[in-house]
This record gives structure tokens, C-alpha cells and sequence, in this order.
């Protein structure tokens, strides 16, 4: 029944650990592409042109009611079909960067909703241009209130990304698996996984939320 | 339209088990999340943190992990559990520990007074949580529930990796067998689509209306 072996957890440690370099690497870089992607669809949302921000928000909308895990399969396996192969971490990281940057796209327009209007007229009144208006005046103040809203789904990106086992990426679901069906054991592997995931997102949520409490107080919030 | 009336059926069978484990998980998620937040409030230290320590666990690691862990690893230690009953139970333990942050939330955004007065009432404290704080607690964490009821139904999607025969299961099934991916994984994601703004955002809709009723309040 119930036998714990340290020895093979000695074994299995290493692999495990090089493969979370991998998980990592997959959040950070499907991180990257959602905070650039959410900000254009964000951005994109806010025109006055119906063609633009009306598919924009149906997509945004499409992507966050369906589950990650399909849109991984359909961006694998859609490609092929007609003609273009996509390595895993291609597919993984453009399925995965799009369904965080619709999540992302949403804190963002709450951050920039949150910004007082009196900030838009007065940036009008001094002509600034509206690349200025944004880069300068709008999204600094947009960030203190969205910064809680894109820790979450930071951490939340990493807890995501062992469905990017299903395609073959080889991150520490991947590993796990492996290891598991190479020994037929799986006490050790999918537990060690656990852990080296409550290691890592429990010390990342508790350094954002002082992080967070920093930049408002630099901001002079609360 | 050919390819609809071939592999149709099978869509609403998988469609049909995907309904179930929502259904089931929801259930289990909403009684833990209840008991976990309650918890979370209690002044006694192994109530508060044997909770804290439980939601902890599930909001730290992947609801992917813990479905194989559920599965694979539990039977090792004499729990055996059948693959539809490991999928829900992962599922709604999962969402159960962020949905006991949504309860423990909500109770303390109503406001302070209505606890004086109930005390003042002389009301036994199950009493004042049962009928004036709860409903309360209730109305004003009911939209953040619509979304995490919708996290819940793509949660379910992960079932299908330990072989539950849901939508997300069938799916890659048809698609192993016949290669018309667009077609097989877009029917799915239109079919989750529906179910999550088709049933669950009108549901979660009616549901805040009635409340706003029961309550006297008006919207």
C-alpha cells in the first residue's frame, strides 16, 4: 500500500527540477505575449470603430467562457490541417498567451476605467497626443489598481501550464508522467509535483501582495 | 452539416456527462466553500487553520495536478475512487477553495451594524448567520460566483485526461479517428461556449434577480 521511498525520490529530484526550469519558462514566456496581446485587445476595445472593438470583445469573450485545455488541442492540431506545423511550444505558447491575455485585457480596462476622467481633459487641455495621454498620464495611474488583478493571473499562468503536457511540452506534468509510467510509480512523482508547485506560487503570491502595497504606497494610495 | 449528423450524438452524450460533472462539482464546490469560509472566520485555531491550510493547498497547485493526484496517487493509500467520481471531486475541491475566499469575503462586506442589531435582538449566533447575515453575504457574492461557476464548467474539461467520456473526451476522440480538427475541437469549444453563457450567466442572472427580490432590494 502505502510506501513513501526516499531513494527514488533522490532518483527522480533532479529531472524534476530541470523540468520546472521549463514550467517556468513557459509561464514567463506565455506571460510576455498576454501582457502585450491583453493590452492591445484592451486598447483596441476602447476605439470608437465598431468593426474593431466589437469582434475584439466577442473573441475576449469566447476565449475566457471556453476551457484552456480545448484551445490548446485546437491551436495544435488546427494548424496541421491546413498546412502548418506548430512545435508544442509554438501551439502551447500561442494558446496559452492568448487565453491569459483576454484575462488580462479585462484587468486592464478595469485599471484604465478606474483612472478619473478629470485626468483625460486635463491631458486633453495640455494637447498632449494620445500616445502621450496613454503612455504617460493614463496607464501609470492604470497600474496600481490593475496590479493585484495581474499578479493573480501570473501566478494563475503557472498553475496552468501542466496542460501544456497533453501536446508533449515537456514541463513538470510531462516529466511526472514520464517518470511514473517509466517506474509505474506515482506516489512520489505527481506528489513532488504538487509541492514544487505549492514551493514556488505560495512565496510569489505573498512577494506580489507586499509588492502591491508598495506601489500604493508610492502612489500615495491608502 | 454531413459531419454534425455523423458525430452529432456523440457530441450531446459528451455534452450531457460534461452538464453532470458541472453539476456535481458545482455541489460539492458550494458546500465546501460554505464550510471552508465559515471556518475561515472561526476564532478557534484548528478551525481557522486546518481551512487555511486546505484552501492553501488548492489554490497553490494546478486542479491538473490534483486530478492525477486524486486519481493515481489515493488508491495507493486504500481510497480507490471511479474516474467520474475522482473527476468531480477534484474539480469541486478545487473551485470549493476559492469559492470559501468568495463566502468568507462576502460575510465580512455586510456591514457591522447588522450584527449589533442582531445581537441586540438577543439572536443566538446561528441564529443571526442563518437569517441575517448569510442572505445577506449571499446577495453580495453572487456575481463573482457566476465566474467562478464558468471556471468551474472549463474546469470540468480536465476530467477527460483520466479518461471521463465528457465533451472535451469525445472531442479528441472523433479527432484521433477522423483528423477534421477545425471542425471537431470548434463544435466543442461553440458547445462550451453555450453552456457557459447559455445556462450559466442567464441562471446566475435569475438567481441575483430573486435574491434582490427576497431581500427587498431593488436593482
Amino acid at each position: 500500500m502505502f510506501d513513501w521511498r526516499w531513494e527514488f525520490v533522490g532518483a527522480i529530484l533532479p529531472r524534476l527540477f530541470r523540468a520546472t526550469g521549463n514550467t517556468v519558462l513557459a509561464a514567463l514566456l506565455g506571460y510576455a505575449i498576454a501582457m502585450v496581446l491583453g493590452l492591445i485587445f484592451a486598447l483596441a476595445q476602447r476605439t470608437r470603430f465598431p468593426l474593431v472593438n466589437r469582434p475584439i470583445r466577442e473573441f475576449v469573450e469566447f476565449i475566457r467562457s471556453t476551457p484552456l485545455i480545448l484551445q490548446i488541442f485546437f491551436v495544435f492540431y488546427v494548424g496541421p490541417q491546413f498546412g502548418v506545423m506548430l512545435s508544442p511550444w509554438t501551439a502551447g505558447m500561442i494558446a496559452i498567451g492568448l487565453h491569459y491575455a483576454s484575462y488580462l485585457s479585462e484587468v486592464y480596462r478595469g485599471g484604465i476605467d478606474s483612472v478619473p476622467k478629470g485626468q483625460w481633459e486635463a491631458a486633453k487641455s495640455l494637447s498632449l497626443s494620445p500616445v502621450r495621454t496613454y503612455s504617460r498620464i493614463i496607464i501609470p495611474q492604470a497600474i496600481p489598481p490593475a496590479f493585484a488583478g495581474m499578479g493573480n493571473y501570473l501566478v494563475g499562468i503557472f498553475k496552468d501550464t501542466p496542460m501544456l503536457s497533453v501536446i508533449g511540452v515537456t514541463e513538470l506534468m510531462h516529466t511526472a508522467n514520464s517518470i511514473g509510467s517509466e517506474h509505474y510509480r506515482f506516489l512520489e512523482p505527481y506528489t513532488l509535483v504538487g509541492l514544487i508547485f505549492l514551493a514556488i506560487s505560495l512565496p510569489t503570491a505573498g512577494f506580489l501582495r507586499k509588492t502591491e502595497a508598495k506601489i500604493r504606497h508610492k502612489m500615495g494610495l491608502r | 452539416m454531413e459531419f454534425l449528423r455523423t458525430y452529432g450524438p456523440q457530441f450531446i452524450r459528451g455534452s450531457v456527462t460534461t452538464v453532470e460533472q458541472t453539476f456535481l462539482a458545482a455541489a460539492l464546490a458550494i458546500l465546501i466553500a460554505v464550510i471552508a469560509g465559515l471556518m475561515r472566520l472561526s476564532r478557534k485555531r484548528l478551525l481557522y487553520g486546518s481551512a487555511t491550510i486546505y484552501i492553501e493547498i488548492f489554490r497553490g497547485t494546478s486542479l491538473l495536478v490534483q486530478v492525477y493526484w486524486i486519481f493515481f496517487v489515493l488508491p495507493l493509500f486504500g481510497l480507490t475512487l471511479e474516474k467520474f467520481t475522482a473527476g468531480f471531486i477534484a474539480v469541486g475541491m478545487n473551485l470549493g477553495a476559492y469559492g470559501a475566499e468568495l463566502v468568507r469575503g462576502g460575510i465580512l462586506s455586510v456591514p457591522k451594524g447588522q450584527w449589533e442589531a442582531a445581537t441586540a435582538l438577543s439572536m443566538s449566533p446561528a441564529t443571526r448567520m442563518r437569517r441575517i447575515i448569510f442572505p445577506q453575504a449571499l446577495f453580495n457574492m453572487l456575481p463573482p460566483w457566476g465566474n467562478l461557476l464558468i471556471e468551474l464548467l472549463k474546469g470540468t474539461a480536465l476530467v477527460a485526461l483520466i479518461s471521463v467520456t465528457d465533451l472535451m473526451f469525445v472531442a479528441r476522440k472523433i479527432n484521433s479517428t477522423t483528423y477534421l480538427s477545425a471542425q471537431v475541437f470548434g463544435t466543442a469549444l461553440i458547445l462550451y461556449y453555450l453552456m457557459s453563457r447559455g445556462l450559466i450567466t442567464p441562471f446566475m442572472r435569475w438567481l441575483e434577480r430573486l435574491m434582490a427580490r427576497k431581500l427587498g432590494k431593488m436593482l
